[in-house]
């Protein structure tokens, strides 16, 4: 019953995130049949949200082959996170996005989840730590309000030693503000 | 108008990884001095471009190329002050090295004031052979303290990470010890995993740093003669920010054990090991700890007040004050010996310098740097330069600043990027100077 719930919620976000994102996802191809579509691309689906809530064990659809978190339509959940510079809040499409990850979280209480915390170049880097850990914690903190056991999170913050973009730009940086989460 | 030196060293004794230094900028009136090559009993090197390039670094010396000298004395009967007048020098060092039966090495040497015509100082010191740049050191010591009236640091040592293969999975975390000339690098530790703050215990013997070889961040103190590591007990979360107290018994460090970073003092000279919290702000992230010359206070990087500032708590009253008022961006500060002057990285239009500020004025912090992304900022013992990281052409350098602003130069690496550079304290690598 639950479960029901939770993916009767999930139905309802991601509906509300395709009425944000408007007539774009109409164009977007048949999402299921896409095991190698790119991680970071926010999924957008074309199918109608509330049939999905009803169809499926969560078992076997939360994850395709290779690991990777599925959303409710198939698509491969986004796994990374971006902030701006010295913030630690996440947007509204994240926490969308960070709901469905704790909904997989919290129907497969054996997987657990490291969270990376990370910060672009600029700054101190002992400072850098703390503000990697920062927006680790924002993600974390999300995720166990929305029901996800502490135990099955770790988290560790690499500051601004292991950039995504070895760049020294704003595009660069921008990659590197982000907390990313990995299953295992 | 400024003078503007220019001047470029290429590392070839000590092998490539060494640093090599570039002089950007040096003192608008350096003084002249000759620094004469050292006669020799037999083919032991000359050491007088080791002590030249010490002095040169410094910005406040001109040695004269040994090319336009009139004369090379190395004895005193042989120096003929009107040879240095005609050229202009204020002082001359004359020397010679004396090879021993037992293998090492002594090597004698005598300065001058030319106008003075007299002897201010000389000295002899004994050494192996194979430790001819450490006589080199402690003669331009001896000198720059004669002349300038202030301790030279060219006898010292500098910590950094050297990151090879930046930017792919085969990235190598190197901590590496050099002399304060960039040469004689040598590798203390090496994982492929990221390195960072490390630091001197105030007897030069042990170093602290941050270690991910784990997989997590941990604290490691290492013994430099025997290079045994110690790693600390690590908690979850923060485990960073390593700095030895003055007197060496205690580790400031910072932890996010109880859910925030909060810095936090362990003895470690004692077994039990029980960190000790000095702050408590939750929410707000405080880092960076630095110690007071006294001991009695930290120095640490706050954004209790919404952006990163700097702040001074006294451990025994927990009293705390903040230091910092201008920018937005103040962080990881280090307070000079004096206990008044401070140096910390300061954002200023979007750029990230260092800067100095007096404490008991109100006066703006004054921006010692013209390069971007400076951080990490470490003094010389002396209080007269700071090494700091920074970026050129996009790669990670070391540079080196006068507090005054005045002096500056570079020290890239070939052999890949360079950070997190840390000054050691005075070192007694030698046995004092005898006077002749």
């Amino acid at each position: 019953m639950m479960r029901q719930v939770r993916r009767y919620n999930v139905a309802l976000l991601v509906a509300a995130a395709l009425i944000l994102v408007g007539c774009a996802s109409q164009q977007e191809p048949e999402p299921a049949a896409q095991p190698a579509a790119p991680v970071d691309v926010v999924p957008v689906q074309s199918q109608p949200a509330q049939s999905q809530a009803v169809q499926a064990e969560p078992e076997s659809t939360d994850f395709d082959s290779r690991s990777r978190p599925l959303m409710p339509t198939g698509r491969i959940l986004a796994t990374k996170f971006y902030f701006e510079l010295d913030q630690a809040r996440l947007s509204a499409r994240d926490l969308r996005l960070l709901e469905m990850h704790a909904n997989i979280l919290t129907r497969n209480r054996d997987r657990r989840l490291v969270i990376e915390g990370h910060c672009d170049e600029r700054g101190t880097r002992e400072y850098n730590l703390a503000l990697g850990e920062r927006r680790g914690n924002a993600v974390r903190s999300f995720l166990t309000s929305a029901g996800v056991r502490r135990s099955q999170i770790e988290m560790v913050s690499y500051g601004e030693e292991r950039p995504d973009d070895p760049g020294h730009d704003e595009s660069a940086w921008s990659k590197n503000r982000r907390a990313v989460v990995i299953y295992r | 108008m400024k003078k503007v030196i220019w001047w470029a060293v290429f590392a070839s004794l000590q092998g490539l990884d060494a640093l090599e230094i570039v002089i950007d900028r040096g003192n608008d009136n350096p003084i002249p001095i000759a620094v004469v090559p050292f006669a020799s009993s037999n083919s032991t090197g000359d050491i007088s471009g080791v002590i030249s390039f010490d002095l040169i670094r410094s910005g406040q010396f001109s040695p004269i190329e040994k090319e336009n000298m009139l004369s090379y004395p190395s004895q005193p009967e042989d120096v003929y002050f009107r040879d240095w007048r005609i050229l202009g020098m204020e002082y001359l060092l004359i020397g010679r090295h004396l090879s021993r039966v037992d293998g090492g090495i002594t090597v004698t040497y005598r300065l001058f004031d030319v106008s003075a015509e007299r002897e201010v100082k000389s000295g002899e010191i004994t050494a192996p052979r194979d430790r001819m740049r450490d006589i080199a050191h402690r003669i331009a010591d001896d000198v720059y303290e004669e002349i300038t009236g202030i301790r030279g640091a060219f006898s010292t040592r500098i910590l950094y990470v050297l990151v090879e293969n930046i930017g792919t999975s085969y990235a190598r975390y190197k901590l590496e010890m050099a002399d304060s000339d960039g040469e004689r690098p040598r590798t203390l530790f090496e994982t492929s995993e990221p390195l960072l703050s490390p630091s001197w215990s105030p007897d030069g013997q042990r170093i602290a740093y941050v270690s991910f070889e784990t997989g997590r961040p941990s604290i490691v103190i290492q013994e430099l003669e025997s290079n045994v590591r110690q790693r600390l007990p690590s908690y979850p979360g923060l485990n960073g920010a390593p700095a030895f107290s003055p007197d060496g018994r205690e580790l400031a460090m910072v932890l996010s054990r109880d859910g925030n970073p909060e810095i936090y003092t362990m003895e470690i000279a004692t077994p039990a090991r029980r960190p000790r919290r000095v702050t408590r702000h939750i929410s707000a992230i405080d880092t960076e700890p630095g110690w007071t010359p006294d001991g009695k206070s930290l120095i640490f990087t706050s954004d209790r007040g919404g952006r990163p500032q700097i702040y001074r708590v006294d451990l025994r009253t927990s009293l705390t004050e903040r230091l910092t008022f201008h920018g937005d961006y103040n962080a990881r500060a280090r307070l000079l010996p004096d206990g008044r002057h401070l140096v910390y990285v300061h954002r200023r239009e979007g750029i990230y310098h260092i800067a100095w500020q007096d404490l008991e004025t109100d006066e703006e912090p004054r921006v010692l740097t013209k390069t971007s992304l400076d951080e990490s900022p470490s003094l010389a013992p002396n209080g007269t330069m700071l090494i700091y990281a920074t970026q050129d052409q996009g790669r990670g350098i070391l540079a080196v600043v006068s507090i005054d602003g005045q002096v500056k130069y570079k020290l890239p690496s070939s052999a890949g990027d360079v950070r997190e550079p840390s000054w050691s304290p005075y070192l007694d690598t030698l046995s004092a100077t005898r006077g002749l």
